[in-house]
């Protein structure tokens, strides 16, 4: 239909506006986001270091500076350990496209700088960076302090977080660090011991971490172990590519072709052992791995590479990063660093974000962003630099982050599953300060067990796991081998325990040889399914003993215990990540104290909610979307009534009504009814009667002119069209329904009084007999028929249209439907009746409205319509003779010949007065009928209108 | 034509005695004109034999293995009739239960029209607006009728079958007790009711827009479809959070130890905004429209 097509079209117009928008919207970001245009410069830097300061290494840089040409404050990226400068490169471009000058090198050892790993060693890649800030503060881009001095932070993770802190200890140019998962003491943190009053280094060495270090490291990173050549290669500053001879073993050391030549042999073996490690850093490994125990010398060597060794000298405004999946750096090494940082009395914030060397959610960009604020508030925005004076004592300095309104302490937390994306939802609870790994409140949880006895196998095979050291996010696996295992349970939680920080606990414990346990709190729930919370567990290892009280400090953690929950403390005597000794041992664990002192930060908020804005603003715009969909309502006007028609049934002016495809339906269409009148609307297909019956039904919007139905107008809905019946364009039932179930719910739709209804009289006028109480859907077209002419009736509305009600009646039914019609208009009430049976319009109505092309053509009495007297036709064998006779007598205006004998058109005359007439002269008569006069008029008045597409009459 | 009275004149008021517009339709004359439809019938039919043939396939089965990719709570369906319920929402709110609720909605206008009862009922006449929030209405309860029916033929089902048990979380396997367990599937139900409400603003516009029945439903149902191919495509990333379909699920966190409300209420956000914006729709266009079938 011609009617629906063209919203479609709207549709497709939107549709396309909307695709417009959105490649408009798509290119307008591009183009704001279109990346600064950033200076890169490839070098290579020399320095000098080594402990007499002898040795040459050549650095593999890139300096990145932002456009322009003022002077800006510079940024060191360290990258970690057996990346490159091109690990950090992302990071490096973020930091310079944000106003930073960013310096990133290989670190000696690795990628093409030459050299060899010293572990962070104060000897060497601590001086190596402090020669490269003198490097930076020549540069014409970087903003000074002084002479020498450049404004300048250095940001780095894991290896490079350690060069941060080291650094910035030793160089006091450095004006704020980033230092993420580093250490704070290699000591402890490759040879823990959880239990208290311990010494660094007499703890249990982390086996599987060390060696994975030590063999990315021994693998040359990737790079062919080539001998050496081009010794004495120092590169030459800015030269980039002079590097390319790439070397391993000793070749960063100053000496002569011939000794290098001497030395290569060797220097392959190392190189094969030892990769591009330090000597001294090679044999403390090996000594170690094949112990399982540091000498001496080892712990003085890597506390030396450790920022534990210049605590005091820590005062420089820092943002510690550190993860919560990390079984290499944990938590506590960043608290320990926190704790120096602090006591120095310099700035420093305390973050623990959900990733780690273990895996977790890296959470990049925010940290990235992160690490741009403490620069931004630390470097660019301060007129001068955080005062380092090696004088000031911790008192008196300010607290690190107070009156900036900046959360000094924020820990991700997992807030739960999200399953439409599959992924546990991260969220982030900030404290205005950090309370260390005791927590700034500890609650107390009773654990129940008897004494446990428990065995390590010799060998130390099978070992529990705890986490597979780099791979910890490994589908969560944990296991502990019976028997070689004490687990001691809380009862079921009756709230949720939040913990945060490192639970203690106190054990009894006895063994005959030197004691080693992995002690690790299992988070249980209903079903009895643990999970070890981040993967953690505590190594603790005490010199043999016949019952002996021990502290324990367990793995430092944020995990909230739900309610029902138990927790269980599992005391293994093997890991797997960790070396045990090889003999076999039995102990015996007790607990001391059966409370776990667990620590938590109440101050932790997870702030609003983590919902993203638009879970408020989505509706909140919907609604107002809606209320500009809907418009205002159009207000029903005063003027709805007109008193002067209150009595008039139906009044139409200057109807007009143009489909929305051009078709003009109806125009200027102007007609009255009044109480007691039939009017008959006549008209050809297309002459706009059911347009106009529609328009009256308030089904569609006309484009100009009114209709009042007693004074009141018609819209759609309108309270007044509650006073007309309709039957229009055939009946609408529910099939599935009866006639009578139609009729009385129809009836009930209307909202009126059940007794209005009349409903007994209506289906007498429908005459269904018993068929009234079966489903409609089985109805003929007839019942049907009558079935709608009685709902049409229902109420008897002082108003009744009827379109083409006669159609499908047999003749007795439409004679008994044309005494109703003429009976029910009696009482004073209007009908108007739509047909195209015109003898059945001549019948029963009183008035005609005959229409053509949509207008009206003619209107008035039936009487006046067909003329004055009703015409006759008289059958004769002799209609010349008898037109002649007739045509000469008073009273008849005329007679002619007829097909069926003589028209005869009285006037005053009497029909049996013509047939006297007749009969006296003569002529017999046979039959004397009336003349269809108004199909007569009707042809003539719609004669030259062309029976155009009937669109609307289908 | 015996008794009919002459007519009173009432120059008063604006319509026949009696007549209210506040009073047309009412709710329970539609909800009768709907329920005895063959459509209604067949659909709350399918509904209450369903859940027995889930137990049948899970009796001639056994319990289904928790072999990877299938999802928790498969896995526990044969746990009780608590569990069964849950399962049963899991595998009909993707497809069935948008079918149910756009043939409930999607036929409500285009019904009539098809019928040519359209007509009458707005010259009776019941005010447009009326009519739609009166089918709109009735169709929006008989859709929910028909989502708790299934829910608690499914729960009936699974008891006789496998017991009343408490409900066992998939994943974790910790019992809820009944009265929780009642509690959190009251919430799915709720939920899904929420998610629901875009297919019936989808249908129900369409059902304005169309004389045909089975197009107004159909096209809900398809569009749903579209929905959910691109919500498959995760390359769309962040973009597909805004479609419909992407939150069908979202309730899944109810079945979880510790429930989240995150999804649930982003994805009620989402699905809320949706329906507003095409009941708007619907009502706008319904306002305007020439009904000319």
């Amino acid at each position: 239909m011609k009617l629906r097509r063209r919203p479609r079209g709207r549709v497709l117009a939107v549709l396309a506006a909307t695709a417009i928008l959105a490649v408009a919207v798509t290119v307008g970001l591009a183009i704001a986001n279109r990346p600064v245009p950033l200076t890169v410069r490839n070098l290579r830097i020399a320095v000098t270091d080594g402990p007499a300061g002898n040795q040459h290494v050549s650095l593999d840089a890139t300096f990145y500076t932002p456009p322009g040409s003022g002077r800006v404050p510079a940024v060191l990226i360290a990258h970690g350990f057996g990346g490159t400068k091109n690990s950090v490169r992302g990071e490096a471009e973020e930091l310079a496209r944000a106003g930073y000058a960013v310096l990133t090198w290989s670190a000696r050892g690795f990628g093409t700088s030459t050299g060899q790993v010293a572990l962070d060693s104060p000897d060497y890649e601590v001086k190596d960076t402090e020669q490269l800030i003198s490097w930076l503060a020549k540069q014409p881009r970087v903003r000074l302090d002084g002479p020498g001095d450049p404004r300048v932070g250095i940001a780095g993770a894991s290896y490079g977080g350690g060069i941060a802190l080291l650094t910035a200890a030793y160089d006091r140019r450095v004006d704020a660090i980033v230092p993420q998962i580093t250490w704070n003491n290699l000591a402890t943190a490759l040879f823990p011991n959880a239990a208290e009053g311990t010494t660094p280094g007499d703890g249990v060495f982390k086996r599987q971490w060390a060696g994975l270090l030590f063999t990315e490291g021994s693998l040359g990173f990737g790079r062919t172990v080539a001998p050496p050549a081009a010794a004495g290669q120092t590169g030459t500053g800015t030269n980039a590519g002079s590097g390319t001879g790439a070397t391993a073993g000793s070749s960063g050391q100053a000496g002569t072709p011939a000794q290098a030549a001497a030395g290569a042999q060797a220097a392959a073996a190392q190189a094969a052992e030892c990769g591009r490690f330090l000597p001294a850093v090679c044999a403390v490994y090996r000594q170690v791995a094949t112990v399982g125990q540091p000498t001496p010398a080892a712990v003085t060597l890597l506390t030396r590479d450790s920022p534990a060794s210049v605590a005091g000298r820590l005062n420089v405004p820092t943002l510690l990063i550190q993860g919560e999946h990390d079984s290499l750096f944990g938590l506590d090494q960043a608290d320990a660093n926190y704790r120096a940082i602090q006591r120095n009395g310099a700035p420093v914030d305390m973050v623990w974000f959900n990733g780690g060397h273990d895996g977790g959610n890296q959470e990049d960009a925010r940290l990235n962003l992160l690490t741009q604020q403490w620069f931004d508030r630390w470097l660019k925005s301060p007129a001068r630099p955080f005062p380092r004076s090696a004088a000031a004592p911790a008192q008196g300095r300010p607290a690190a982050t107070a009156g900036t309104g900046q959360p000094a302490f924020a820990v991700t937390r997992n807030r739960g599953f999200d399953p439409s994306s599959n992924q546990d939802v991260l969220g982030v609870a900030t404290a205005p300060s950090y309370p260390g790994l005791g927590g700034s409140t500890q609650a107390t949880v009773a654990l129940q067990g008897p004494p446990q006895t428990i065995a390590r196998p010799p060998g130390g095979a099978p070992a529990a796991i705890s986490v597979f050291p780099g791979f910890g996010a490994l589908g969560g696996l944990t296991f502990d081998v019976p028997g070689q295992s004490a687990a001691f349970q809380s009862g079921p939680l009756t709230r949720p325990v939040q913990v945060t920080g490192s639970p203690v606990i106190q054990l009894r414990v006895t063994g005959q040889s030197a004691i080693t346990l992995f002690a690790k709190v299992y988070d249980v729930d209903q079903a009895g399914n643990a999970i070890l919370p981040d993967q953690l567990a505590a190594p603790l290892t005490v010199p043999a003993s016949e019952g002996r009280n021990i502290t324990v400090q367990l793995p430092a953690i944020d995990h909230s215990f739900a309610a029902g929950h138990r927790l269980r403390l599992v005391l293994s005597a093997t890991d797997y990540a960790y070396a045990t000794p090889q003999s076999g041992a039995v102990y015996r664990v007790a607990l001391a104290s059966p409370g776990l002192s667990v620590p938590s930060d109440p101050a932790l908020g997870l702030g609003s909610s983590g919902l993203p804005w638009w879970t408020w603003a989505a509706p909140i715009a919907a609604l107002l979307a809606a209320g500009l969909i809907m418009g205002t309502r159009r207000r029903r006007a005063g003027d709805d009534f007109d008193a002067d028609l209150a009595d008039v049934p139906l009044e139409i002016t200057g109807l007009t009504k143009r489909y929305k495809d051009g078709q003009l339906a109806v125009s200027d269409l102007s007609l009255r009814v009044e109480r007691g009148q039939i009017l008959g609307l006549l008209g050809p297909n297309g002459a706009g009667k059911t347009t106009a019956l529609r328009v009256l039904m308030g089904l569609i919007h006309p484009d100009a002119g009114t209709i009042t139905i007693f004074g009141r107008r018609v819209r759609a809905g309108a309270p007044a069209l509650s006073r007309l019946g309709s039957f229009v364009e055939g009946p609408g039932f529910l099939p599935h329904l009866s006639g009578r179930a139609n009729l009385d719910l129809y009836w009930r739709a209307t909202g009126r009084p059940a007794d209005a209804a009349h409903l007994a009289d209506v289906l007498v006028i429908a005459g269904l007999g018993a068929a009234i109480d079966r489903p409609v859907r089985a109805y003929s077209r007839g019942m049907s028929q009558r079935l709608a002419i009685a709902q049409a009736m229902l109420g008897f509305p002082d108003l009744l249209v009827l379109d083409e009600p006669m159609n499908g009646l047999d003749p007795p039914q439409i004679r008994e439907m044309r005494d109703v019609l003429i009976r029910y208009a009696a009482d004073g009430r209007a009908v108007i009746l739509s047909s195209h049976m015109l003898a059945e319009v001549e019948q029963t109505c009183t008035h005609v409205v005959v229409m053509g092309l949509g207008r009206r053509l003619a209107e008035g009495r039936v009487s006046e319509i067909i003329g004055t007297g009703a015409g006759l036709v008289v059958g004769t064998p002799q209609p010349e003779r008898a037109a002649d006779l007739l045509a000469g007598l008073d009273g008849i205006d005329s007679a002619e010949a007829h097909p069926d004998g003589v028209l005869v058109h009285p006037n005053g005359v009497a029909p049996s007065a013509v047939v006297a007439a007749l009969v006296e002269a003569g002529i017999p008569v046979d039959r004397v009928t009336p003349n269809r006069r108004l199909e007569d008029a009707f042809l003539a008045l719609i004669a030259g209108q062309t029976i155009s597409d009937p669109g609307e009459d289908e | 034509m015996t008794s009919a009275t002459a007519p009173t004149p009432t120059p008063a008021s604006a319509g026949a005695p009696g007549y209210r517009a506040r009073r047309t339709l009412p709710f329970r004359v539609e909800a009768i004109r709907q329920f005895r439809r063959r459509r209604t019938l067949i659909a709350y039919s399918i509904l209450m034999v369903l859940p027995w043939v889930l137990v049948g396939a899970f009796e001639i089965s056994g319990p289904a293995s928790g072999g990877n990719g299938t999802p928790g709570l498969v896995t526990a369906a044969t746990n009780g009739g608590l569990n069964f319920a849950a399962f049963s929402f899991f595998v009909s709110a993707g497809f069935l239960l948008v079918v149910i609720v756009a043939l409930f909605c999607g036929d409500t206008i285009a019904s009539e029209a098809s019928w040519s009862s359209l007509r009458y009922l707005l010259a009776a006449p019941v005010p447009r607006a009326r009519l739609l929030r009166q089918k709109l209405a009735v169709a929006a309860t008989y859709s929910a009728l028909a989502i708790l029916t299934f829910a608690l033929m499914s729960m009936v089902a699974g008891t006789v079958a496998f017991g009343w048990h408490p409900l066992r979380l998939p994943g974790s396997g910790i019992d809820v007790p009944t009265g929780s367990a009642l509690g959190r599937l009251a919430v799915v139900f709720g939920y899904i009711l929420i998610t629901e409400t875009v297919v019936a603003g989808l249908a129900f516009l369409l059902s304005v827009s169309t004389d045909s029945p089975l197009g107004a439903v159909g096209g809900a149902v398809g569009l749903i479809i579209v929905s959910n191919i691109l919500d498959a495509i995760t390359a769309l990333g962040g973009w597909r959070e805004i479609l419909p379909s992407h939150w069908q699920f979202a309730w899944i966190s109810a079945m979880q130890s510790q429930i989240t409300w995150t999804g649930m209420i982003e994805g009620a956000a989402v699905s809320v905004s949706y329906a507003i914006v095409l009941f708007a729709l619907a009502f706008r266009r319904f306002r305007t429209r020439d009904i000319v079938s």
